[in-house]
């Protein structure tokens, strides 16, 4: 009963969709307020439908009904109740059933927020919305229903793929998804606003926050998926350059290149075009993020559905969406009135030099992502791109960035002189060549990016700083004064400080441990010690044991530094038997200075003997802190009251009323 | 008129990316390439498995007749999917086939597994150790290799056999060896 609810009410929400995404639109065009206002309620109305479905099948796993074919396939009477939950969205079906989920509550959040959008272009934006789910209801509906039943239900299920059994893993796709579906609401105010003809300084401001969240859930949503990799896969490695890591990483590089254009839009009323078109990428992207991960055309160690019919649709769906909005752009886009003008050295100059990286650096990406699909395509073999390709295209890309990252803010609107800016970063300049040295000196026999990498992380935070201190006239002005200053900076100057400051510690944390990392793979017996990083590691011996689920063989290991007993270290083996599939769990000590990281393998000879894998991966943790910085960066940014005013009625707005059932 | 070429470009890309990915569909990604193929099967010795025979499975045993080697293991859904399958072609006796037990964790389940559901094996090996199945080149079970009458693997299957890929490729192929073998 449960999954045919589930499923009535996805179709209910399909029609609904349909409804909000024609006659609202129509009712703008013909200025009908009766359809412009009905794209409120069927936003709330769709967002309600698919939480009772999403519920049915959340539901439905937590049971452990096996008459539904999806519970079958990805669940277990034996997994603990967080995998039966978070196995609603580690399948194909689920993750798209998740996916208009999110769709829908990003839609009824603009009928919610959006009291200061005039309400043609709010219908025209809710419609758009509409449109893109009407999409993937028929997607799931027709290739990839989650409430198919089976005709002989069986007595247990198939278990979900274990190495999706973890806490990190349990929450990183609903991240994930925020961020890539929040993209989808800039894609609906970039449509809209190529509907009317018209971008100014009010639109840009509208869309700044809803891009800013999308990005904030993003960088989470990828800074946790590198955090599982390290800790779960087991080679000490964060980012593999796998073609699902980058599908979520090209979207990230498109909305960080919309959120600065879209400030240039604000201030400048220019780069109209440009900032429109960004916003289609990167939800293209991030649909094309979908595409890569669900039809199979690229397979991967994270592709768990691989359906070339899927696929069909799923290239019908892109077509159209992605397709139909940029023959939207090239018929509409060049009415687009562009205003000012400005010298390339700029703050103008600097955020377009910022948009020009950012796009090349994410059509590498495409390109590397897909070079073997081309390849295959024209009859070549079949090849992987790896790591060496992307790092060697990377890497040039972003350093010439982050060195006009820094300069940036520096620089005045419409016309900037270069001079001053830089006589402002000497000692940032002198600073960061210290540092290179001081790394230099510190590791002669390590590669030489690795000196860079440092130079750059500390010219770019300490430059960061250097901006803030100005703004406040620290030692300039009295500490009173400045202090006075600081509490006046805008949150959104707050924003972007921290998050170029986030990014400072995230490159030192990539560099430490892309440079440095030490490595030892060895056979030991209880009783052996390596030395690894300048750390003593004994190995104390192993112990099975099981676990809800699964067996677990248990190494023990000492770390030791200078004789001293710096922790004692438990590295798990994890066999799940209903899919006969081993996992590692690394046991890892976070330090700031860096990660001790020690993973078990498999038993060798008769005596106690196991292979073992430990590594010394310096400052790898300043990676992860670097991205939360970020985070709250943008949520600092998001929260600033200027994204709300630029109309000027109601300015009473119930704006924290919750939507009922929220 | 120069603008309008420049905002029609991106969709001109997407146009050019739409038919790679057009093309790409149509290509079978769990189809690997082979590198086996046309080379003689990897050396290998098992030993047989317990209650069965005592005969074992080793590379020279596929010298003399086309066979196909089947990599099973009784954890394998898929497998269980395949059996009937190779039963029905062992009741034809049209190939002979061999079977390699794959990553049992206990040494009874192979053997319990085929006197449960029917044995369609002529040998067959125990690979608990993956050490056939590495030199192989498995990816996964079950997965067959068709072999020819001089120990030369002709053709890799990934996944189950079923009445379709046996008809379209499988035993086309078989037959066009015993041809070229008579010839």
């Amino acid at each position: 009963m449960t999954a045919e609810l589930g499923h009535f009410t996805l179709v209910l929400a399909l029609f609904v969709a349909i409804i909000q995404a024609s006659l609202p639109l129509i009712g703008a065009a013909r200025n009908y307020a009766p359809w412009i206002a009905l794209s409120k309620p069927t936003a709330y109305c769709q967002f309600v439908l698919v939480a009772i479905s999403f519920a049915s099948l959340t539901h439905l796993h937590m049971v452990s009904d096996f008459s539904v074919l999806n519970v079958v396939q990805n669940s277990h009477t034996a997994k603990p109740m967080l995998y039966k939950i978070a196995g609603v969205w580690g399948n194909h079906e689920g993750s798209l059933l998740l996916w208009v989920q999110i769709l829908s509550l990003f839609g009824a959040a603009v009928a919610l927020f959006g009291a200061n959008l005039p309400p043609a272009f709010r219908s025209r934006v809710l419609a758009v919305q509409a449109m893109i789910a009407v999409g993937f209801y028929l997607f799931i509906l027709l290739t990839s229903n989650p409430f198919e039943r089976v005709e002989f239900p069986p007595l247990n299920g198939r278990d979900l793929n274990p190495l999706l059994q973890d806490p990190g893993l349990a929450i990183h796709p609903p991240m994930l998804y925020l961020g890539y579906v929040g993209f989808s609401i800039a894609f609906s105010f970039a449509i809209a606003a190529l509907i009317e003809g018209r971008v100014d300084a009010a639109w840009a401001r509208w869309v700044r926050p809803w891009t800013l969240a999308a990005w904030m859930f993003l960088t989470g949503g990828i800074a946790l998926g590198s955090w599982w990799a390290y800790y779960e896969l087991g080679w000490g490695g964060w980012w593999f350059w796998d073609p699902v890591e980058n599908a979520s990483f090209m979207p990230w590089l498109a909305g960080t290149a919309l959120l600065h254009s879209a400030v240039v839009v604000e201030k400048r009323d220019t780069l109209k075009g440009w900032t429109i078109l960004l916003a289609i990428i990167a939800f293209s992207m991030s649909l094309l993020g979908t595409f890569l991960v669900r039809s199979g055309v690229l397979t991967s160690v994270h592709a768990f559905a691989t359906d070339p019919a899927r696929g069909v649709f799923i290239l019908a769906l892109l077509i159209i969406v992605i397709g139909g909005s940029l023959a939207l752009f090239a018929w509409r886009g060049p009415q687009l009135k562009s205003g000012g003008l400005f010298q390339p050295i700029s703050r103008e100059g600097a955020l377009l030099f910022n948009n020009l990286g950012m796009t090349v650096a994410a059509a590498a990406v495409l390109l590397g992502t897909l070079y073997p699909l081309f390849l295959d395509a024209i009859g070549g073999p079949k090849v992987s791109v790896g790591p060496p390709f992307f790092d060697s295209v990377f890497i040039p890309l972003m350093i010439p960035m982050i060195i006009a990252m820094a300069i940036g803010p520096f620089l005045n609107w419409k016309r900037g002189d270069l001079i001053p800016a830089l006589t402002r970063l000497k000692m940032v300049f002198l600073l960061s060549m210290v540092a290179g040295a001081a790394t230099w000196a510190a590791e002669m026999d390590g590669p030489f990016m690795g000196v860079i990498g440092i130079a750059l992380a500390v010219w770019l935070g300490a430059s960061t700083l250097t901006e803030l201190a100005s703004r406040i006239h620290l030692f300039r002005a009295s500490p009173a004064e400045s202090l006075r200053r600081l509490g006046r900076v805008p949150r959104a100057t707050w924003g972007m400080t921290l998050a170029h400051f986030g990014l400072a510690l995230a490159i030192a944390g990539m560099t430490g441990a892309g440079s440095w990392k030490v490595e030892s793979i060895q056979t030991m017996k209880p009783g052996d010690m390596v030395n690894v990083g300048g750390y003593e590691f004994t190995f104390d011996g192993a112990e099975q044991s099981k676990g809800p689920n699964y067996n677990i063989v248990a190494g023990k290991f000492t770390a030791r530094k200078d004789g001293k007993v710096v922790v004692n270290m438990l590295a798990e083996k994890r066999t799940y038997p209903v899919r006969s599939m081993p996992t590692t769990e690394a046991a890892i000590h976070t330090m700031l200075s860096g990660d001790l990281y020690a993973v078990i393998g498999d038993p060798e000879g008769d005596d106690g003997g196991y292979v073992t894998r430990i590594y010394f991966n310096p400052l790898v943790v300043w990676m992860w802190i670097g991205a939360i910085v970020m985070v709250l960066g943008g949520a600092i940014s998001v929260t600033d009251v200027r994204h709300r005013i630029g109309v000027p009625h109601r300015r009473h707005a119930p704006a924290n009323t919750k939507p009922a059932g929220a | 008129m120069k603008s309008r070429i420049l905002f029609l470009a991106p969709l001109l890309v997407f146009a050019v990316l739409v038919g790679y990915f057009a093309v790409g569909l149509t290509k079978d990604p769990r189809i690997l390439p082979n590198m086996l193929k046309g080379q003689p099967v990897p050396e290998f010795s098992l030993a047989g498995l317990q209650g069965r025979d005592d005969k074992g499975f080793k590379n020279t045993d596929l010298i003399g007749d086309v066979t196909l080697v089947n990599v099973f293991g009784s954890w394998c859904v898929a497998c269980r999917v395949e059996h009937p399958f190779l039963m029905t072609l062992k009741e034809k006796k049209l190939v002979p086939i061999h079977g390699i037990d794959w990553r049992e964790e206990d040494i009874t389940a192979g053997p319990d597994w085929l006197k449960r559901f029917g044995d369609p094996y002529t040998l067959v090996g125990a690979d608990p150790k993956s050490h056939a199945a590495i030199a192989f080149g498995v990816t996964g079970a079950p997965e067959t290799f068709l072999v020819d009458q001089k120990g030369v693997i002709r053709y890799k299957h990934i996944g189950p056999i079923n009445q379709k890929s046996w008809n379209e490729i499988i035993h086309p192929l078989i037959k066009k060896l015993r041809e070229e073998k008579g010839s």
